[in-house]
């Protein structure tokens, strides 16, 4: 297994009516309501998170990109990396990603992850996100229908500006340029390896699989609703006639450890926070017409999710969110079986952490992550040990 | 009594588009664009005028069974196809009305081939902005926030019928094939900001021209109105009270009237 420590990096001073007083979390949070004074404080809580994460032994860091987002507070993920290669050494840096069709020219997100790869001397995995519709049809003004088209022009730019070794001209229906020739260029050879966070679209498994990089599914909803993702991605990967790896999939989970089962409470409001205030996002912003195509809806995989968030958004509190596998909370014993069963049931063999989710101060976090690294990643470290990746940077694996 | 329309599917450009075609009536040509949300195909609007000309309501690229929006990257694209289009039908020029995406195109149409356009008919047309007073945000609506904006606030001389009303609440399902296939194409030309220039080529409009609103229109508010008379050279403005976005199937008798009446000079 390898296993990922990833940070949302919300903002954990919204309003306790914030779900009734405000209409969305995301695109049109006032931002009124951000106080810059503790933004300061929780970006340097957040980054020690990570750091001690290393520490306690996680293979990577994972950050991402949001925009408009009061429980993402990292429009750019890439400034939060930097920070993390000078204080780290060991780990790997993961950014899920750079949304590709959101830069103009897209070079941008070429020259930025060969700069990562190259600061952090080659410990870096380079994520590509379509962008979610609020990030990129409602924040960044993308027109739906054209955004996939769009973004996979952008990434055969960003491949060949990786790997071509003389300058060269790229004539693309939205990008032209007359010369592309990036300065540096990745540590990585050919470049880093690429994970892709999707959502259940069909599109998205194709695309993946046809270039053979990782697929993540980054949700907030669990290993129960996330077992019919991963196992629509598995069905394609098969009919496609490629072997099983479970390195070839993502997933993403919260998980909260106590020291006993009778004390799991003590994450009660932070899951409430998180569920109720963090995921307060109408369904329009999520599901721009066109963002996901007909053929994808009919698959029905996207109308599920949707349902279930409908579903848990309204009268959930935070144990019927444990119930539904939302969260991953108890003793480490408790913890390592249900963990174990969730990453047995999907077959991914990268699991990201969420451990500091919602309002959750640092202490807590920091008690949390210790607790996992200890007392359950040995547990389940072991899972898919018959199996290699070739999607972790070459050079830490020869290291 | 009136006839039920008849369809014709005309190929264009050895199949890239395929588009669908009402056609009912007889008289002078007019040619009738639908909108983005709510109304599209064929209505009793269309029959009154029907009676007076030879109505044609074509379905844009994207919409029923009209295909080839993926070739239509840009408004010159879409304005050049419905150009095209009229080629294809054997129009040398018609009257042309539109409503909101529609009436966009049919303004386009008329500033850049100002002799395909006999009369205009704009009916709460898309294609200005106004910080003031911006166009509605309808790609992020629910079913009950897009209801409110598209119909006018109070129920009295609705002439929209209970399946007019089902048939938009339907399309607002979050993840209906309805809402996805209008709002698609919607989004292509519409979003993120509905201006995309016309403002700069609306004086090239030769025809006489008439611009329809409902008073009540919280889609697109009917101060817009103002904008359009003062862009195109000559044009005339018409509001209707107790009418909002969809005041054509609201006031549908009273509308085909006066558009009538304008055509006919």
């Amino acid at each position: 297994m390898k296993m990922c420590f990833f940070h949302l990096m919300p903002y954990g001073y919204l309003p306790e009516d914030f779900s009734n007083q405000y209409h969305s979390v995301w695109v049109d949070a006032p931002n009124h309501l951000f106080d810059p004074k503790k933004g300061t404080q929780l970006y340097n809580d957040y980054l020690d998170e990570l750091e001690f994460a290393e520490e306690m032994g996680f293979d990577g860091l994972c950050v991402n990109e949001h925009h408009y987002n009061a429980y993402g507070l990292m429009p750019s993920p890439n400034l939060m990396a930097s920070a993390m290669t000078r204080r780290t050494s060991k780990a790997a840096i993961i950014v899920l990603g750079n949304s590709l069709a959101l830069y103009n020219p897209p070079v941008r997100v070429a020259e930025e992850f060969a700069m990562l790869d190259v600061l952090s001397g080659g410990r870096f995995v380079a994520g590509f996100p379509l962008g979610t519709s609020q990030d990129t049809v409602f924040g960044y003004g993308e027109v739906p229908v054209t955004l996939r088209e769009k973004y996979n022009e952008a990434h055969d730019l960003v491949i060949k500006a990786w790997t071509e070794r003389e300058p060269f001209a790229f004539n693309g229906k939205y990008t032209q340029l007359r010369y592309v020739n990036i300065w540096p260029r990745p540590y990585q050879e050919p470049h880093p390896p690429v994970w892709v966070p999707g959502s259940g679209s069909l599109e998205t498994w194709d695309w993946t699989i046809e270039h053979d990089y990782v697929y993540c599914y980054l949700s907030y909803s669990g290993y129960k609703v996330g077992k019919t993702v991963l196992d629509g991605f598995w069905e394609e990967v098969d009919r496609q006639g490629k072997e099983f790896n479970p390195y070839h999939a993502g997933f993403l989970q919260l998980v909260a450890v106590s020291e006993t089962d009778s004390q799991v409470d003590e994450y009660k409001d932070y899951i409430e926070y998180f569920f109720k205030k963090c995921l307060h996002v109408p369904g329009g912003f999520a599901n721009a017409p066109g963002y996901r195509t007909l053929r994808s809806i009919n698959s029905g995989v996207s109308t599920q999710i949707v349902e279930s968030r409908r579903e848990q958004a309204t009268d959930f509190n935070w144990m019927d969110y444990v119930k539904a596998g939302n969260v991953i909370v108890g003793s480490p014993e408790s913890v390592r079986e249900e963990l174990a069963q969730a990453i047995r049931e999907l077959r991914v063999g990268n699991l990201m952490l969420l451990l500091h989710f919602g309002d959750m101060p640092k202490d807590i976090t920091l008690k949390n992550t210790e607790l996992f690294a200890k007392e359950v990643m040995p547990y389940v470290r072991d899972i898919w040990s018959e199996y290699e990746t070739r999607w972790w940077p070459k050079t830490m694996m020869d290291a | 009594m009136t006839m039920p329309p008849e369809t014709l599917n005309i190929d264009m450009q050895n199949g890239m588009f395929r588009a669908e075609v009402l056609r009912a009536g007889q008289g002078a040509p007019l040619v009738y664009l639908h909108g983005a949300a709510g109304h599209k195909g064929w209505a009793p609007f269309l029959d009154r005028l029907a009676e007076q000309f030879t109505v044609y309501a074509p379905y844009i690229p994207g919409y029923s069974n009209s295909t080839g929006l993926e070739y239509l990257e840009d408004v010159l694209d879409l304005t050049l196809y419905h150009l095209e289009l009229m080629d294809a039908l054997g129009l040398e020029s018609a009257h042309l009305a539109g409503h909101f995406l529609g009436g966009m195109i049919a303004a386009e149409m008329a500033a850049l081939s100002p002799g395909y356009v006999d009369r205009l008919v704009l009916v709460a047309p898309a294609g200005l902005w106004r910080d003031d007073a911006p166009v509605a945000d309808f790609l992020a609506m629910n079913s009950a926030e897009l209801q409110e904006c598209l119909w006018a606030g109070g129920s009295g001389g609705s002439d929209a019928t209970a399946e007019d009303i089902a048939a938009a609440e339907r399309a607002m399902e979050l993840l209906s094939p309805e809402r996805v296939q209008d709002l698609t194409a919607a989004g292509k030309f519409l979003w993120p900001i509905p201006d995309r220039g016309l403002k700069r080529r609306a004086y090239r409009i030769k025809a006489p021209s008439l611009v329809l609103w409902g008073q009540e229109d919280r889609l697109v508010p009917p101060v817009y109105a103002d904008d359009f008379a003062r862009l195109i050279p000559g044009s005339r403005v018409e509001v209707f009270p107790n009418a909002g976005h969809l005041v054509m199937l609201e006031q549908s008798d009273t509308l085909a009237g006066t558009i009538a009446e304008f055509l006919k000079g």
